[in-house]
């Protein structure tokens, strides 16, 4: 599919423009997320003030997009692969305002923490690390319509819920070994939490990608791990 | 099975980095490719057949005049009780082959048709069918309002009278009275009934030949563009008519305008350049066409 060549150069440009908008956002979000991690790792609490601050520009452009998105079907009545991208956009920027809310969340914990004890800190940086790559491949994939890739990418979304599994029972070790680390291990398990929802949400992306490229709605889809109890 | 080949499954990035974005263009007006594209396809791309049709078409091709051939190896099932919309760029054939299925080509000299086209399984083409008969189990609205100039009463008694479909005034008026009702005009004319049928406004009128075509029982309603003439009331009067004649006929209705296939229909055909490309649901075809040329169509992607 391609976006332009409508007989109407003036819809080519709407849809370009939302598009583009919609990528704008997404780069916002991965940069939004990207100085949070940083302003927790490094106890950058000015830093973390600026994200939070911040997180208005994503909520505008949520807003922006959406009501561009309106106008299109309210005047163009796209079809087709035109109307597969305006859902397809409408649902990512609520995802994506999402992402944007969870690096507030970090931010804010950036904000009233004291210090992560290291061990934690590391834990969590992997764990940060391997968000930020799934949201840098999965806006890649969108940008380049990309549902192959995509679809590893909504795949590997496993991985990192596993590695959320790991590091909540490795705080729960360490609470329960020194109840004095409960405030700090609970501040890593909310960001933790955090990052695994950006994974989430990252996943529902590249879902709407392939349905954007393929025309198939693939949510909800998953099939239960083998073994797994699936009586209704 | 060799459908056709060109479908759409692939998406290519649209900004101006990209190398194929510059000469995609040229490929969208190679109507000499295309036309190679669809010669080729054995069958059209989506759902064509179906199971126990009311009309069953094969391989129809039809010529004006020996030179010039408007429809190339048709195929197509039309389904019973349901909408059926046509859809397609000026020229692409789908009016030449709405034509075909009551056999209106037969009064345009020099037009052939050829192949199968089978009603309730019987040939219609055969030589001891009578077109009129015909007519009267498939009928016909066209695109542009045109009672006879004659009583509001007497447009629709016309053909139950020259068919002999009833044997005393009391029962022709129920079937008028009954036809009117069915075509959501019988409210407004009752107290005129010998009025002109002419003198009623464009979509009045329009709703007049729907009564007048369906006064005569027929099986199948055809529908040659029946609301471009009207405004957009008259429009959704007629559109909510004919979801509700869905009940008793089949009806296929040729269209420009994609939104009202896409508001009426159950399936949907597009035509393009005499040859059928794509059949399926409409709502696949409104929202996952499978052929590139039904995409470029339905998304205005026309230069």
């Amino acid at each position: 599919m391609e976006i332009g060549q409508h007989t109407s150069h003036q819809y080519n440009q709407e849809l370009e423009s939302v598009r583009n908008q919609s990528l704008q956002m997404g780069g916002l979000v991965e940069e939004q997320l990207g100085k949070a991690l940083r302003a927790l790792m490094e106890n950058d609490s000015q830093l973390g003030e600026e994200v939070a601050y911040s997180d208005y520009r994503v909520n505008r452009l949520e807003v922006e997009i959406d009501e561009a998105c309106t106008q299109i079907i309210a005047r163009r009545q796209p079809a087709a692969g035109d109307l597969r991208l305006v859902i397809s956009i409408i649902k990512s920027v609520t995802d994506l305002e999402r992402i944007g809310d969870e690096a507030e969340k970090i931010a804010r914990h950036a904000i009233s923490t004291e210090g992560l004890a290291t061990s934690l800190h590391t834990a969590l940086r992997h764990l940060g690390d391997h968000v930020r790559e799934m949201l840098r491949r999965t806006l890649d994939a969108m940008a380049r319509m990309d549902a192959e890739t995509a679809q590893q990418i909504a795949e590997s979304d496993l991985q990192i819920d596993a590695e959320f599994d790991v590091l909540s029972r490795q705080l729960l070790t360490h609470m329960m070994e020194d109840p004095r680390t409960i405030r700090d291990s609970l501040n890593v398990l909310w960001c933790a939490r955090s990052l695994e929802r950006i994974g989430d949400h990252s996943k529902n992306i590249c879902e709407y990608v392939i349905y954007l490229v393929e025309g198939k709605d693939v949510r909800h889809t998953n099939r239960p791990k083998a073994g797994a109890d699936i009586t209704p | 099975m060799n459908t056709l080949a060109l479908t759409n499954n692939t998406m290519t990035l649209p900004t101006s980095k990209d190398p194929s974005a510059a000469n995609s263009k040229d490929q969208a007006v190679d109507i000499q490719a295309i036309v190679e594209e669809l010669k080729h396809a054995t069958q059209p791309v989506g759902v064509p057949f179906l199971d126990d049709p009311k009309f069953y078409t094969r391989d129809v091709d039809v010529f004006y005049n020996q030179a010039k051939q408007a429809i190339f190896g048709v195929d197509l099932d039309i389904g019973k009780n349901e909408v059926i919309a046509m859809i397609g760029p000026s020229g692409c054939g789908k009016s030449t082959f709405l034509r075909c299925l009551n056999r209106m080509n037969d009064t345009i000299d020099g037009c052939k048709v050829t192949g199968q086209l089978l009603l309730d399984g019987e040939d219609i083409y055969a030589k001891e069918q009578d077109p009129v008969l015909l007519r009267a189990r498939v009928g016909m609205v066209f695109q542009k309002p045109n009672p006879f100039p004659k009583s509001i009463y007497d447009n629709v008694a016309y053909g139950p009278r020259i068919h002999g479909l009833t044997a005393n005034r009391s029962e022709l008026d129920d079937i008028v009275e009954d036809s009117l009702k069915k075509a959501g005009l019988f409210n407004e004319v009752k107290d005129r009934l010998q009025a002109p049928g002419t003198g009623l406004s464009g979509g009045q009128q329009q709703r007049l030949c729907i009564a007048r075509a369906i006064a005569v029982s027929p099986e199948v309603i055809l529908m040659d563009e029946p609301t471009s003439a009207l405004d957009p009331i008259a429009t959704a009067t007629i559109e909510e008519l004919i979801d509700e004649l869905r009940q008793s006929f089949t009806i296929c209705i040729v269209t420009h305008s994609m939104q009202q296939a896409a508001r009426i229909s159950q399936r949907t055909a597009y035509f393009h350049l005499g040859y059928l490309v794509e059949v399926n649901k409409t709502n696949t075809v409104f929202t996952n066409p499978q052929h590139r040329l039904t995409e470029n169509y339905i998304t205005g992607r026309f230069g």
